[in-house]
């Protein structure tokens, strides 16, 4: 039987582009199936034994990623063979059914580096599944974790502070908070104007998986790179990424009426400028807007962004530190806006 | 064949309703996991199971979810022999029970001093909350979590025999929702008791709202998707000595709420307030105010529209108006305002209880509530509009809580 993971290993190793030898290994059966194995081998995604060492070789990263406590995200997708996605018009990508999307999770300094937990989101016929797999002691499997769980680590930020936090892994309705839209489950990260094939790939390579490669070129700026954009562009592609899957009007904070979409305007109410606390509770700080221009210490996004108290922090999941780099970027952003900008 | 034309169909929504093997799955307090089995009973359970709480105490240190429609979540109890959700050492979460499916029901358990919200439901339609407790222990505190029971975006409501105490915000709050009934409970000590915010038909009747800082608050705020409040009826409820001084964070709308208020209506259109009784609610029993802050939303409608206040029993009331320049009208007025003040601005303002009314005189929301011209006002003359029919609930909902 031909599997994806054959033909792109084929890709990658053969120069020519020719068909190379099949691996053994991705389960389409499982995938396809209605199964939540208690076990990550089931599918067959990684190489025994080996958590760095995927058998789906598609690898992505993010020009802009969501931040989760520093972790370092290695990402992944399986696309079965014959099969094909597509970029559509509104830079969303369409995976076929059979396509499981594999982002890894861990830090430098941790478990030499192996990952702490494996996310699984699976297209299957009826929809989108999440599935949160935190990795066994010896390394050699994962262990279905539906419950979610806090894992205790250690571990250094790139400014050299050292954190010690009980890292949440989501449970699977903690996923889809996250991965809502009209209450089904989506993938947030993939995003045409997002989204980098690693390592890149021959066009042979991607046409292979993508129906027209040619849409994947990633427009939205790198949100730690001044290069790549300005100081506003940049922080509209932070709150994108960060805020924006539950921040728009058919995800789980619509009833905040706060949208923070990379194709929201601006210099709007509901993008928070002057906009007055709703259901934010604690989360208001004593202040009255979330973003008073050229004032980021009375503007209470800053405020729940700088929060790990669960009652004030934004995001409310998948946050036990402060981004203090992402948090620096926004507070530029808002100190450098006109003061009567509403 | 007759009975078979009636019958037939019947028999077949019966068995499409009720899953072949409806379960329950009973989880219990104490041991290592125990908070990880109840997380994963509300994962793996099935439309019309019940997952059973037993008497005990989990101490949480995350939210808990429930996404599975037609799930019943019942506990113990709510005292201290009952099935308790302690969430004193959460560390993340924005709620402790967060509910996003539809038909689900939640009974006889308590949650108790979240960070955040207690319970919230958010596009959970027909969602039922029965004899629940919702507290923060210590009491008023600042930083107690915002709302109690927090049903959002959601269509049929029923919250029935709940106990809400010390939310630094709304103890029972309605948001962004259509079709509701909030009756027979007790909201004690929070900032608002009840509040019903954005939503369109709503009953509010047979509660006691007491010592909070406002007892039943119906408002309309802008730049939110649903908007345009109306259709709200507030009666026979126990609306007492809400004399709690307002401890909600700064920058959230009922930090403005004076301490001392019975009900307070603001930018909503018909909402009818009858048969209710007040009594030692220092700044008012009912309140009816246009919203008055600065706005950009070219839909929004700030003022109230054809509002009744009819048959309401009043107790002592306006004694300690907390509001500026209250305590000086009080003095001109011999030592209390009248029990229903109105702010001037609106339309239909009905007022046909035989006690007083104060107007401030202030039509025009933009103008600045300094210049308040107070006087008494006689609302009594209008008519009123055709009375709002009430709420009807799918049977399926009252059935539960029978």
């Amino acid at each position: 039987m031909k599997r994806v993971f054959a033909a792109l290993a084929a890709a990658l190793l053969c120069a020519s582009g020719a068909s190379g030898v099949p691996l053994p290994g991705v389960n389409q059966d499982v995938i396809d199936s209605d199964a939540m194995p208690p076990k990550l081998s089931a599918f067959g995604l990684f190489h025994a034994g080996s958590p760095r060492a995927p058998l789906a070789r598609i690898g992505y990263t993010l020009r802009t990623p969501l931040f989760s406590d520093y972790t370092d995200k290695h990402r992944y997708i399986s696309i079965p063979a014959g099969k094909k996605a597509r970029v559509l018009a509104d830079g969303t990508i369409e995976f076929p059914v059979g396509t499981v999307l594999i982002k890894s999770f861990g830090w430098p300094d941790v478990n030499e580096g192996r990952p702490v937990e494996t996310r699984l989101l699976i297209r299957r016929a009826s929809g989108w599944v999440a599935l949160p797999y935190i990795w066994d002691a010896d390394g050699k499997d994962a262990t279905l974790a539906l419950g979610g769980r806090r894992v205790p680590v250690r571990f250094k930020s790139p400014d050299g502070q050292t954190h010690e936090i009980r890292y949440a892994v989501p449970n699977k309705n903690q996923c889809k908070e996250c991965h809502s839209l009209n209450g089904e489950i989506v993938p947030i990260g993939p995003k045409g104007r997002n989204f980098v094939l690693d390592p890149p790939g021959s066009e042979h390579f991607q046409s292979v998986y993508f129906e027209d490669p040619a849409a994947l070129k990633p427009t939205m700026p790198q949100w730690d790179d001044p290069k790549s954009g300005s100081v506003e562009s940049r922080a509209r592609a932070y709150l994108d990424v960060n805020c924006a899957h539950c921040h728009n009007p058919a995800g789980s904070a619509s009833n905040s009426g706060l949208f923070l979409r990379w194709t929201d305007d601006p210099t709007t109410v509901n993008y928070g400028i002057g906009k007055r606390p709703t259901a934010a509770g604690r989360g208001s700080g004593g202040m009255d807007f979330a973003i008073q221009p050229g004032d980021p210490d009375h503007s209470f996004m800053i405020y729940r962004l700088e929060s790990t108290d669960p009652g004030i922090a934004m995001p409310e999941v998948g946050r036990s530190t402060v981004h203090k780099e992402g948090a620096a970027l926004l507070r530029q952003w808002i100190a450098e806006m006109p003061k009567d900008a509403h | 064949m007759r009975f078979h034309h009636f019958v037939l169909p019947l028999a077949v929504a019966l068995v499409a309703a009720t899953p072949a093997a409806a379960k329950t799955i009973k989880v219990e307090a104490g041991g290592a996991d125990a908070n990880e089995k109840l997380q994963e009973a509300l994962i793996v359970a099935e439309p019309g199971d019940v997952v059973e709480l037993g008497a005990g105490t989990w101490s949480l240190s995350d939210g808990l979810s429930l996404d599975v429609a037609g799930v019943t979540i019942r506990g113990a109890g709510t005292d201290e022999k009952g099935s308790i959700l302690d969430f004193a050492g959460q560390q993340g979460a924005g709620e402790g029970l967060l509910v996003t499916s539809d038909d689900v029901f939640l009974t006889n358990f308590a949650v108790l001093n979240t960070k955040g919200d207690g319970i919230k439901s958010k596009g959970a339609d027909r969602i039922v909350y029965h004899k629940l407790r919702v507290e923060w222990t210590a009491g008023p505190k600042e930083t107690n979590g915002a709302y109690g029971i927090y049903p959002v975006e959601s269509t049929d409501v029923l919250v029935d025999s709940v106990y809400v105490r010390g939310a630094s915000d709304a103890g029972i709050y309605v948001g962004q929702s259509k079709n509701i009934v909030v009756r027979d409970s007790i909201a004690v000590e929070n900032v608002a008791g009840i509040e019903i915010e954005n939503s369109y038909d709503a009953d509010v009747h047979d509660n006691i709202a007491t010592r909070n800082t406002g007892g039943i608050l119906v408002f309309d705020l802008p730049s939110l998707p649903m908007q345009g409040g109306h259709n709200v009826r507030v009666f026979d409820n126990a609306v007492a000595d809400n004399s709690t001084p307002n401890f909600a964070p700064k920058g959230n709308i009922v930090a403005s709420v004076p301490t001392g208020t019975g009900v307070l209506i603001m930018a909503n259109r018909n909402v009818e307030v009858f048969d209710n009784a007040f009594d030692q609610n220092g700044t008012a029993n009912v309140m009816i105010v246009g919203y008055r802050y600065e706005h950009k939303d070219p839909k929004y409608q700030p003022l109230p529209r054809r509002i009744v206040v009819r048959d309401n029993a009043h107790g002592k009331a306006g004694y300690a108006p907390a509001f500026d320049g209250g305590a000086q009208i009080a003095a001109a007025f011999g030592g209390a305002i009248p029990p229903v003040l109105w702010d001037g601005a609106g339309e239909n303002v009905i007022v046909l209880d035989k006690v007083g009314v104060l107007s401030l005189n202030l039509p025009d929301v933009t103008t600045p509530r300094s210049e308040a011209k107070p006087s008494p006002a006689d609302l009594s003359k209008g008519t009123p509009p055709a009375a709002l029919p009430g709420i009807k609930l799918p049977a399926a909902m009252e059935a539960k809580v029978q």
